[in-house]
């Protein structure tokens, strides 16, 4: 694992384009901090991916399948024929250059390849030598290069370098969206096995037990269980979930990394207790440790793979009879669900218009998928006072919201977490406007790219983001970043800790369970961490 | 996949150095991930936490959170980090042998 420069080396960035040297005529040098490691051979075996085979991309030898140009000009056209989207967005750019500085990868790393014009255009380029006239005709006059080896690992370098956040879409007066052109550049060279290590895993992982971190059901129930206790420790209350209840009206669906990793566990104690908070009310809802996953690493591959891991979501759903579908805080989860799940393995007309059992809200936006957020479910819940709150327990917390890209941008989610957070918390404060809502910057790890050696990349890629808390932590002395993303929540604390290191994540349901005043609760002394509550610190047990 | 020799032993490793299958795991093993995180010497709570790590691991075929680690050991976080310096994901699971954990974590 490369070492990583420190910070105020890092922020040295040299956003001066290159003069004498044409991007044409400078090959992608792979560098250390930067690029992923490649797939295991057992984990596209596991899913029956092509070429799985061991390999470094810091070796010559890919070894790619002998024919692997015509695969990829065969993979190419039929994707262009099928998807009116990929050809249209490879015909109209005009190259003004508006996304260029949008993106987080390009702002940070100064990689002119990193500007979403010309990581497009590593492909467009060859889509021209092959598939237009004025390309086949006049070359590099006309834009056009031939694929070779090289080209091909440029490809596979800066599509790993591209978070599909959908950042520099917003300000493309074609609308041309560049994170479809990173998703069907993957799909191509995923189809010679270049894929990286970060993303096959889970993908395997997930198909084998349905969760990416190969959670089996006897430790899912282990992990929910050890949650029960410790939601015990600090509100006295004990609490019974339901896993894989046949006959309950709604079915909850969240990543797995909520149920493992911190402070992803902290929000999963939260849902926990925010459903026993309405069993009395009416609340009727199932974990399942079969659809044990709302996110979706295959959907960072293929479509089809996208397809086959999202297939358990309406297929546990049928088995257990539920009438719709609770979804937790999650990030690209939501843009698979909103606008691919109803079409990949829908119509899943065996289930209901999903209707809040507690207020009798019914949730439009769910009407196909008959999907919810949750922060749609419980800012609904606020909005008709059905929660009983005390927002002075986060009064030792000064938020600031990073909208979760795929919410923000893919369904529009931009007032319910502000809603919510204002109500169960005091003091809270927005980041720049520029940085949030439909402009928010990713956390610069999405889309796969959250591994461990590519430490550089992500905290180049998540600057501007951590530029921002910075902003709001000087000004107003902010010291929780919230989010409504998994990843975000896995990553957030790596990049905090490297450029804000006073400010810490959390999710929005771990600030709502703080704050709900629960029936038969003993006087809360402690937050779910363990820390001590505001005007609490000088008791005893803690 | 590359090779690691250590007291006349081979071990297949991944980039980041972890061992490639728990059933090849061995003191030796230890032994050698000692050398490489930078560990002074090995004591019982060394131990204590690569045998939980196991057990966890055999029962459930991935390594506990964090917290429950943490529980079961008796141990804090902080002082997990005071026997593994690249903490617990990085160096006592390496050590105990389990595999990287992967996904949104």
């Amino acid at each position: 694992m490369a070492d990583t420069p420190k910070p105020d080396e890092l922020a040295k960035i040299d956003h001066i384009p290159p003069l004498l040297k044409g991007w044409m005529d400078t090959p992608a040098e792979i560098k250390p901090g930067i690029y992923c490691y490649g797939s295991k051979p057992k984990d596209l075996n596991y899913v029956d991916m092509p070429n799985p085979r061991d390999w470094s991309p810091m070796d010559d030898d890919w070894k790619l399948p002998e024919d692997w140009e015509g695969i990829i000009h065969e993979g190419f056209k039929d994707r262009r024929d099928k998807f009116r989207t990929l050809k249209l967005f490879m015909d109209i750019c005009v190259r003004c250059g508006a996304c260029a500085d949008k993106c987080h990868f390009f702002i940070g790393s100064g990689d002119p390849k990193n500007m979403p014009v010309l990581r497009a255009e590593l492909i467009r380029s060859v889509y021209r030598k092959k598939f237009t006239t004025g390309g086949k005709l006049l070359g590099r006059l006309a834009g056009a290069r031939e694929l070779d080896e090289d080209v091909l690992k440029e490809w596979w370098y800066y599509l790993y370098q591209c978070t599909e956040c959908r950042r520099c879409s917003l300000f493309c007066p074609y609308g041309i969206d560049t994170a479809e052109i990173t998703i069907m550049g993957r799909e191509l060279i995923n189809l010679l096995g270049l894929n990286i290590d970060w993303i096959a895993a889970p993908v395997a992982n997930c198909y084998r037990t349905g969760n990416h971190l190969g959670i089996q059901p006897h430790a899912y129930r282990d992990m929910i269980d050890f949650f029960v206790d410790e939601i015990e420790d600090v509100t006295g209350v004990r609490m019974e979930p339901s896993l894989n209840r046949k006959g309950a009206e709604i079915l909850f669906i969240t990543p797995s990394g909520d149920v493992f990793a911190d402070p992803g566990t902290f929000t999963a104690m939260g849902y926990i207790m925010l459903f026993h908070y309405l069993e009395s009310m009416g609340l009727d809802i199932t974990w399942s440790t079969y659809a044990s996953e709302g996110g979706n690493f295959g959907y960072f591959t293929s479509h089809e793979m996208a397809k086959r891991l999202n297939a358990k979501m309406y297929a546990e759903a049928e088995r257990l009879g539920v009438k719709w579908i609770l979804g937790g805080e999650c990030g690209h989860m939501w843009r698979v669900l909103n606008q691919y799940m109803d079409t990949f393995n829908g119509p899943a007309d065996f289930l209901e218009e999903p209707v809040s059992p507690i207020t009798g809200t019914k949730f439009e936006n769910a009407k196909t998928t008959k999907m919810t957020h949750i922060i749609e479910f419980t800012a609904d819940l606020i909005r008709h006072n059905k929660l009983k709150l005390d927002p002075s327990r986060n009064d030792n917390l000064k938020v600031t919201y990073h909208d979760s890209c795929n919410p923000a941008r893919g369904m529009g989610l931009l007032e319910e977490p502000r809603y919510v957070i204002k109500n169960v918390c005091n003091n809270f404060y927005e980041m720049p406007p520029s940085t949030i809502r439909e402009q928010t910057f990713c956390c610069g790890s999405g889309a796969g790219l959250n591994a461990g050696e590519n430490m550089e990349l992500r905290m180049r890629g998540g600057f501007p983001r951590a530029n921002a808390v910075e902003y709001v932590h000087k000004k107003y002395g902010v010291n929780m970043l919230s989010c409504i993303c998994a990843i975000d929540r896995a990553v957030f604390p790596n990049l905090m800790e490297y450029w804000v290191p006073e400010v810490d994540v959390t999710g929005i349901h771990e600030m709502v369970a703080n704050a709900l005043v629960l029936e038969g609760e003993k006087e809360r002394t402690t937050n779910l961490r363990g820390e001590p509550l505001p005007g609490m610190e000088d008791e005893e047990d803690v | 996949m590359p090779t690691v020799e250590f007291e006349g032993n081979t071990f297949n490793i991944d980039e980041d150095g972890f061992i490639d299958d728990f059933n090849n795991w061995s003191e030796a093993w230890v032994r050698h991930v000692k050398t490489t995180e930078g560990i002074e010497e090995l004591t019982d709570e060394h131990w204590k936490v690569i045998k939980v790590l196991q057990d966890y691991y055999k029962k459930n075929g991935i390594a506990p959170m964090v917290r429950i680690l943490s529980k079961v050991t008796g141990f804090k976080l902080k002082y997990i980090y005071e026997l593994f310096p690249s903490g617990p994901g990085k160096g006592a699971c390496k050590m105990a042998g389990l595999p990287k954990p992967t996904g949104c974590v």
